[in-house]
């Protein structure tokens, strides 16, 4: 008898397979999860189910033509990664490029971190239950891709934001367009807010659910969101600030308890703070160039191609040959809207990366899946993998 | 701030003496370069120091470059300290057989960031808790990131139609993989 026991002692936990086509593993997720009844002894997650060799790809393509795989990284925050790509080559051409590029990029990283927001939050409510607000959000999103869409040509894979500035000036009324937008913006996240913030079923999922400390935050590598709801202050846009944040006033909320609760208030308020950077950008924008004025490094208008034959060479070679950086390593940091995304990036002086490596930092939120759930029901699972805003995109690179 | 770096690389090369074969200051960036023999030492040091604080391992990675055997890879560790506002970066090379102290027992975040340079450039962590590939597929055989891995790799996959599953083929190109360098041959290399 006692023989018996013992053996169903060992075998009281069950395997599950989670994904990889689950509407709620936000992608391609694909999670063992080791079962308990319904609490979560261990929860194993699979990646690499995108994987597409990014940083393989780039060694063989020159600096240019390099740029649009950052996009194709994190689908829906995508100008924020070619700005962390464009400032690491900048830094080794060794270059500044004019204000209003600067303040064109920052206006537009803003942009990006409310799109991000808007669908992180949202389809975290949606995995937990809440349809509606998934549905105001999205209409939302699609006014900023129009955003995209006028000053880039593309409404997500923008490839915009160049080594060098930005690839073309803002067009006429897009400004007032933005001002707009951000003038009725706020009342929105006041009904998504409304939808969520006090609702019951809301703050049943996710208060006290998925629980990390600020030591265990930085021992698992946490940035962004994920650190500043565990109380610590940290944001690369004030600690180390790039372009122009320094010259903008705003501030960075953080949490107290570091539960999903708190990372979803915080989220809330950073598009609160985004609405306030994007006006000062707005009204601080300068005007002239829109990028350097090094035709080894920046197109030649096309205007300019059709009359000048220098323009047209430039043109070509540039397009072919690219350009040649220092020789030397650069790791460049952005705060992206899930937290730090770096680039290393190792010239050998040649006109190709000799290695670039990407971090991601859902890599390393996802990493801490397993020590956020364990002990949790299984339901809780849905509500971590949402407030950790996984996208697959740029974990499996 | 460059004086605040020199005075902290001062510091720590009279802690640690022996220990960093050079440091480049990039800026307020510290690059120190360390054997994989020290290395350790090295990592206790930048994490338990009162002068150093690094909490946050942000990322390792390597970059391979295919020098012969005895120093082939070089391992490249991403630190950040959030007390004092600073980067470090801590690297070493690595022969191509190498086995490497892991460092989860300082930080959690090692843990997935050595499956992934162990999948993708076959440098093995010795007492990693679960040094399994990552990123590759299952069943994957060599190590992409290498520079002896070509862009297109060995396999390709399609679905069957017949045998109603996916299977694995050996790959073959139309054409030969065609690579233009575009390098301008009389431009100096910087």
């Amino acid at each position: 008898m006692q023989l018996r026991q013992k053996k169903i002692k060992k075998t009281h936990t069950f395997s599950i397979n989670f994904g990889p086509q689950h509407p709620a593993a936000h992608g391609v997720l694909r999670l063992i999860l080791d079962l308990d009844g319904e609490i979560i002894e261990r929860a194993d997650p699979h990646i690499g189910l995108l994987h597409r060799g990014t940083e393989k790809l780039i060694e063989y393509k020159n600096f240019i033509q390099a740029l649009p795989y950052f996009d194709r990284l994190d689908y829906v925050s995508m100008m924020v990664q070619e700005h962390a790509y464009s400032l690491a080559v900048e830094q080794l051409l060794a270059i500044k490029i004019p204000e209003r590029a600067s303040y064109i990029r920052v206006l537009f990283s803003e942009i990006t971190r409310i799109l991000n927001h808007l669908l992180a939050v949202t389809t975290h409510a949606l995995d937990v239950g809440a349809l509606t607000p998934f549905l105001w959000a999205f209409e939302e999103r699609e006014k900023l891709m129009e955003f995209y869409e006028r000053v880039s040509g593309a409404r997500m894979h923008a490839s915009y934001i160049k080594p060098g500035g930005v690839s073309q000036d803002i067009p006429f009324g897009l400004l007032e367009d933005i001002y707009s937008f951000i003038s009725q913006f706020g009342s929105r996240i006041n009904e998504i807010e409304e939808m969520l913030t006090n609702n019951r079923i809301w703050k049943q999922r996710l208060v006290d659910v998925g629980i990390v400390t600020a030591k265990q935050a930085l021992n698992w590598g946490f940035s962004g969101v994920m650190l500043r709801g565990s109380g610590v202050c940290w944001d690369l846009r004030k600690s180390q600030p790039y372009e122009v944040y320094k010259n903008i006033n705003f501030c960075i909320p953080i949490g107290k308890n570091g539960d999903c609760y708190d990372r979803y208030l915080i989220r809330v308020e950073e598009m609160r703070q985004s609405l306030t950077i994007i006006e000062q950008c707005l009204n601080f924008m300068p005007q002239g160039p829109i990028k350097i004025d090094d035709k080894k490094i920046v197109p030649p208008s096309r205007e300019s191609m059709k009359f000048s034959m220098e323009s047209l060479i430039h043109h070509f070679k540039l397009y072919s040959e690219g350009f040649s950086v220092l020789r030397g390593e650069i790791y460049t940091a952005v705060e992206a809207p899930k937290g730090e995304f770096a680039i290393y990036l190792v010239s050998d002086g040649t006109n190709k990366p000799y290695r670039c490596r990407i971090h991601a930092p859902g890599f390393l939120h996802l990493q801490a899946l397993n020590f956020m759930a364990k002990g949790h029901m299984i339901a809780d699972v849905v509500t971590i993998i949402g407030t950790q805003d996984i996208v697959f995109g740029e974990i499996d690179r | 701030m460059v004086t605040n770096s020199l005075s902290f690389t001062s510091s720590v090369l009279s802690k640690l003496p022996a220990t960093f074969s050079s440091v480049t200051i990039v800026d307020d960036h510290l690059i120190f370069l360390t054997s994989k023999t020290n290395f350790p030492t090295a990592l206790q040091f930048f994490k338990k120091h009162i002068n150093a604080q690094y909490e946050l391992l942000i990322d390792i990675t390597a970059v391979d470059y295919l020098e012969p055997s005895h120093s082939r890879f070089e391992v490249v560790y991403q630190f950040l300290s959030l007390r004092f506002n600073h980067r470090i970066t801590l690297k070493f090379f690595a022969k191509s057989l190498a086995m490497i102290p892991s460092s989860t027992f300082l930080y959690k975040s090692a843990g997935w960031l050595e499956r992934e340079v162990w999948d993708l450039f076959g440098i093995f962590f010795l007492e990693h808790p679960d040094l399994r590939r990552i990123l590759t597929d299952y069943g994957f055989q060599g190590f992409p990131l290498r520079k002896d891995f070509p862009l297109s790799g060995y396999t390709e996959l399609r679905y069957d139609e017949e045998g109603k599953s996916i299977v694995y083929e050996s790959l073959e190109l139309a054409q030969e993989f065609r690579y233009y360098e575009f390098i301008n041959p009389w431009m100096p290399i910087f």
